[in-house]
């Protein structure tokens, strides 16, 4: 779980729900009376993404930023760390030339913005390759990970959560005691004894490697099986415990007495009205769990030896191979922007109360 | 010393502060977290007196051991012991966590309690920023540093802790905020007291709970990320052990021997859990007083099997006999007996504490919490709801017996339409099909006196007033024309002149409909305006009952008078206003 879930963790922990909340008052959800009737929703909506779209500028300008800046502060020379100790001066000297490290780094940042925008990240130092081509091909091996524990800890995580909610105090126990375990268990951990168990002992399942979907769909989710479910357990006791608690808040409130009142069965008022007005602070919690999940890619895409963009993460720290690294943690965080955004419209479709216009 | 607590809106009272220590030791969970955490860091460190072996030293002849009498733990490939190397190897990994939530909490506490306590300007930029930092990948971000500083990991660790800082200012900012609407800040800020001061005798001490859950949380995560690291083989160089590498070369050597992977995994995973267990629990104490469960128990005290006997429409519509109802054991109600006739309108009266709502509730089976039923009948047209089934129950909410709400603000699903809600109300109660339920849905509108149905079914609860939410909530009672409506006061979180609207309605329904109506009420003025009859109920009994005349113009019982003369005295009776 390391990089994964724990962040999210953390960050569900903190109350960055409330966080988001603030955000979207920002954008408009101010609660109206009578005076606002039909809701413009449409113009509502896009004026929603798109105020979310321009937050969305700082953080891929810090993101993108963040090497330039690094390299600046940083103590040492980055030319002398990534040729080596015994490297000749003349040859370092060469490498700050071509890599542009004797000008300011607002200077270099500048320039490779602009080839960036262009879509060309320049090229990794050790393989010379472009950078913007080694993203297309390993992204969506990253992204079918990430998507499918995504889908994965939703499900489980939600019906969990929902059982434990309505069951009491044993149900309520045993999540707790999961969700300890899940919190505590690193993910390469976990990814390493299920290989033990399904691919080692009983053979069923391969225990690395990645086969792409064009090759063969039936082998490309079988190659998926061990790392997704690695890295959903732990999120899908943080989804189950925000669930829970969603759930009880909901099932609490009065309209939910009121229901009973009206003759409605337990079932249907769980499922149906119980769910669907607990799913805001869900939906709103698998956002920030989804930033975690991205990043435990990294070690779990090393677990199992997938051509991901988590693998090639590691391979360009330790190569110190800087255009890589940066092309890659700006990747990830244009993710991290899109799935804000989606989790944005999503909650804005759920609540009718954000939905309206200012 | 210690306010625990967890979110931003808890903070705890300062005479419950003293006592938390003791508290914390009374969890046997927390407890036992806080000892094997202290024996783990403990044998880490004195690892150097404690250890069976030389964690470095090869015994080739040794490799790959289970546990056994020499080594209590196996042996690795090289035949070193794997006690001995997770004893050494805490200490990188302690160390490596330590810096990070040292960092983390040196930066985030000052610029959380400060950013909660200022405000404005410089809180929002702080907030702007922890935005920002929670929506980067962490781990990605620690590789880019990992890229440029090298091997430099002292860095790296301190960057790891700074990428933690963000939500934990958020925490504390939360926290800070809470304690500084406060009487006590006020009172010293406007005796002078210089902010600084302020912040170090009231604010800091009072998020010490808050900050205490969230070092463990950061404890438990740099855990798990600088073991990630080391995994990654960014730490600890070999041959030198440390918790993280230990895994990853105890996955070389999965096949020969697993024990080495549950070994090192374990501890680590031990490790953590301990930590969450030691916040969980800081976290429970601090908001044990008002997490109950929300759950809904169900009256099973006396499920005799007796038959429901035929509806009999001669009878009262309700009586209630002997009605007993505890929480938890303890008696809330007790031997209450109530008649209702057919057509007539029952007034429930008291003050909060009463038993009047509860009573009101169990009439429809929905008791809260750990309601139950101790003794008593209630039958609804001669059955007794007591002996029924859950389903038989549930059949007969909406159709036989009708409930509305105190709150109508939030008695209506939040997330559907009017339309829907009515709709689905008459296609669950007639079985009609969609058109049909939307028609009726309409109408029922119209017969509670809404001026604009066609617009007001495509609004959502929080677009309506709160009398407009109580007539909505009206028509849904009113769907399958039931022969009881009970309506747990049913104007009070209402203005007055909306008031008047309610219950002219109510008795106009009454009269159109032929319904009988049970009121709870603390008010004299709607038990003039719509009672035929009515009991007073205090501390759970009914202590005076009778018609509406008697008891106010001739009340027999003492309390019953001077809950009138009161009402009296707190204003020219509303009663002459409504009363047509």
């Amino acid at each position: 779980m390391t990089g994964g879930a724990p962040v999210a963790h953390m960050v569900i922990a903190s109350g960055a729900v409330v966080g988001r909340v603030a955000i979207t008052d920002d954008v408009g959800c101010e609660e109206r009376r009578e005076d606002s009737p039909e809701r413009p929703s449409g113009a509502a909506m896009l004026r929603l993404a798109l105020t979310r779209l321009a937050w969305a500028i700082p953080l891929l300008l810090a993101a993108s930023m963040i090497t330039f800046v690094l390299v600046a502060l940083a103590p040492g020379d980055a030319a002398r760390t990534i040729l080596g100790p015994y490297a000749p001066q003349a040859q370092v000297d060469a490498l700050r030339e071509t890599l542009g490290l004797n000008e300011p780094w607002y200077v270099q940042y500048a320039a490779w913005l602009a080839s960036a925008l262009q879509g060309d990240l320049g090229s990794s130092l050790l393989t010379s390759q472009p950078v913007t081509d080694l993203i297309v091909n390993r992204l969506p091996v990253t992204l079918a990970l990430a998507v499918g524990a995504t889908i994965v800890c939703a499900l489980v995580g939600v019906a969990l959560g929902t059982f434990s909610a309505t069951r009491g105090r044993i149900g309520s126990g045993l999540v707790d005691f999961v969700a300890v375990l899940g919190i505590a268990v690193p993910n390469f951990w976990i990814g390493i004894v299920l290989v033990a168990v399904f691919a080692v002992w009983l053979g069923v399942l391969p225990a690395t490697g990645y086969v792409p979907i064009s090759n063969s769909v039936p082998l490309w989710a079988r190659s998926l099986v061990l790392p997704v479910v690695t890295l959903a357990i732990g999120g899908v006791t943080l989804i189950a415990k925000q669930t829970r608690d969603a759930m009880r808040e909901t099932l609490g409130r009065d309209f939910i007495d009121s229901l009973r009142a009206d003759g409605w069965s337990e079932g249907r008022i769980v499922w149906r009205h119980g769910l669907r007005n607990a799913a805001i602070p869900i939906v709103t919690g698998i956002g920030v769990f989804f930033t975690g999940l991205l990043g435990g890619t990294v070690l779990v895409e090393n677990v199992f030896a997938m051509p991901g963009l988590g693998g090639a993460a590691v391979g360009a720290a330790v190569g110190h191979d800087l255009p890589l690294i940066q092309g890659i943690a700006l990747t990830y965080c244009v993710i991290v922007v899109i799935v804000n955004l989606i989790v944005d419209l999503l909650y804005a479709g759920l609540d009718p109360k954000a939905r309206i216009a200012r | 010393m210690i306010a625990p607590d967890s979110t931003a809106a808890l903070v705890t009272p300062s005479r419950r502060q003293a006592s938390f220590g003791r508290r914390l030791l009374r969890r046997p969970a927390a407890v036992t977290a806080l000892v094997v955490l202290a024996v783990i860091v403990f044998v880490t460190f004195a690892a150097g007196w404690l250890a069976p072996y030389d964690p470095l030293a090869n015994d080739l002849a040794a490799s790959l051991q289970g546990p056994s009498a020499q080594h209590l733990l196996g042996t690795d490939q090289l035949g070193r012991d794997v006690l001995s190397r997770l004893m050494y190897g805490g200490q990188p990994s302690v160390t490596a966590s330590l810096v990070v939530v040292v960092v983390a909490l040196l930066v985030s506490i000052p610029v959380g309690v400060v950013s909660g306590f200022v405000g404005g300007r410089f809180d929002q930029i702080c907030m702007r920023i922890v935005d920002l930092a929670q929506s980067l990948p962490v781990m990605v971000i620690i590789l880019v540093v990992l890229a440029v500083v090298g091997e430099q990991f002292l860095l790296a660790y301190t960057a790891l802790g700074l990428l933690m800082v963000a939500p934990v200012v958020r925490n504390v900012r939360g926290s800070a905020i809470a304690v500084r609407h406060e009487l006590f800040v006020d009172a010293a800020r406007a005796s002078g007291v210089r902010p600084l001061v302020i912040v170090f005798r009231h604010i800091v001490p009072r998020t010490t709970g808050p900050i205490l859950v969230q070092a463990t949380i950061v404890a438990s995560m740099s855990l798990l990320f600088t073991a990630g690291l080391a995994y990654l083989g960014f730490g600890v160089q070999p041959p030198n052990p440390s918790w993280g590498s230990m895994v990853a070369e105890a996955a070389t050597v999965l096949r020969a021997n697993p024990w080495m992977l549950v070994a090192s995994g374990g501890l680590l995973g031990v490790t953590i859990a301990c930590f969450s267990i030691i916040g969980d629990t800081i976290r429970d104490l601090s908001v044990e007083a008002w997490a109950q469960p929300v759950r809904q128990r169900r009256r099973g005290a006396r499920r005799t099997a007796r038959t429901p006997q035929a509806a009999d429409t001669s009878v009262d519509v309700l009586q209630v006999k002997g009605l007993s109802i505890a929480y938890g054991g303890r008696g809330a109600v007790f031997d209450v007996d109530l008649t209702v006739p057919a057509g007539t309108v029952l007034g429930i009266v008291g003050e909060s504490g009463s038993g009047k709502t509860t009573v009101a509730r169990a009439i429809l089976g929905l008791l809260r919490g750990s309601g139950e039923v101790s003794g008593g009948e209630i039958l609804f047209r001669g059955t007794d709801l007591l002996t029924l089934t859950d389903r038989e129950l549930r059949r007969l909410r909406g159709t036989g017996i009708a409930y509305i709400s105190q709150e109508p603000m939030v008695a209506l699903d939040p997330t559907r339409r009017i339309g829907t809600t009515l709709s689905d109300s008459v296609r669950l109660h007639r079985g009609s099909p969609r058109p049909e339920a939307r028609r009726r849905a309409l109408e029922l509108l119209r017969l509670v006196q809404i001026a604009d149905p066609e617009r007001v079914m495509k609004l959502y609860p929080h677009q309506i007033s709160g009398g407009m939410a109580q007539r909505v909530s009206i028509a849904r009672a009113l769907v399958a024309d039931p022969a009881l409506l009970i309506a747990d006061e049913p104007t009070t979180a209402l203005d007055v002149t909306v008031q008047a609207e309610i219950l002219d309605l109510l008795r106009d329904l009454r009269e159109r409909l032929g319904m009988s109506i049970v009121i709870v009420t603390h008010d004299w003025g709607v038990v003039a305006d719509l009672c035929d009859s009515a009991v007073v109920m205090r501390h759970g009994r009914v202590v005076e009952e009778g018609p509406f005349e008697q008891l106010f113009y001739q009340p027999q019982h003492e309390y019953t008078a001077s809950l009138i003369n009161r009402a009296r005295e707190l204003a020219e009776l509303p009663t002459e206003r409504v009363v047509s």
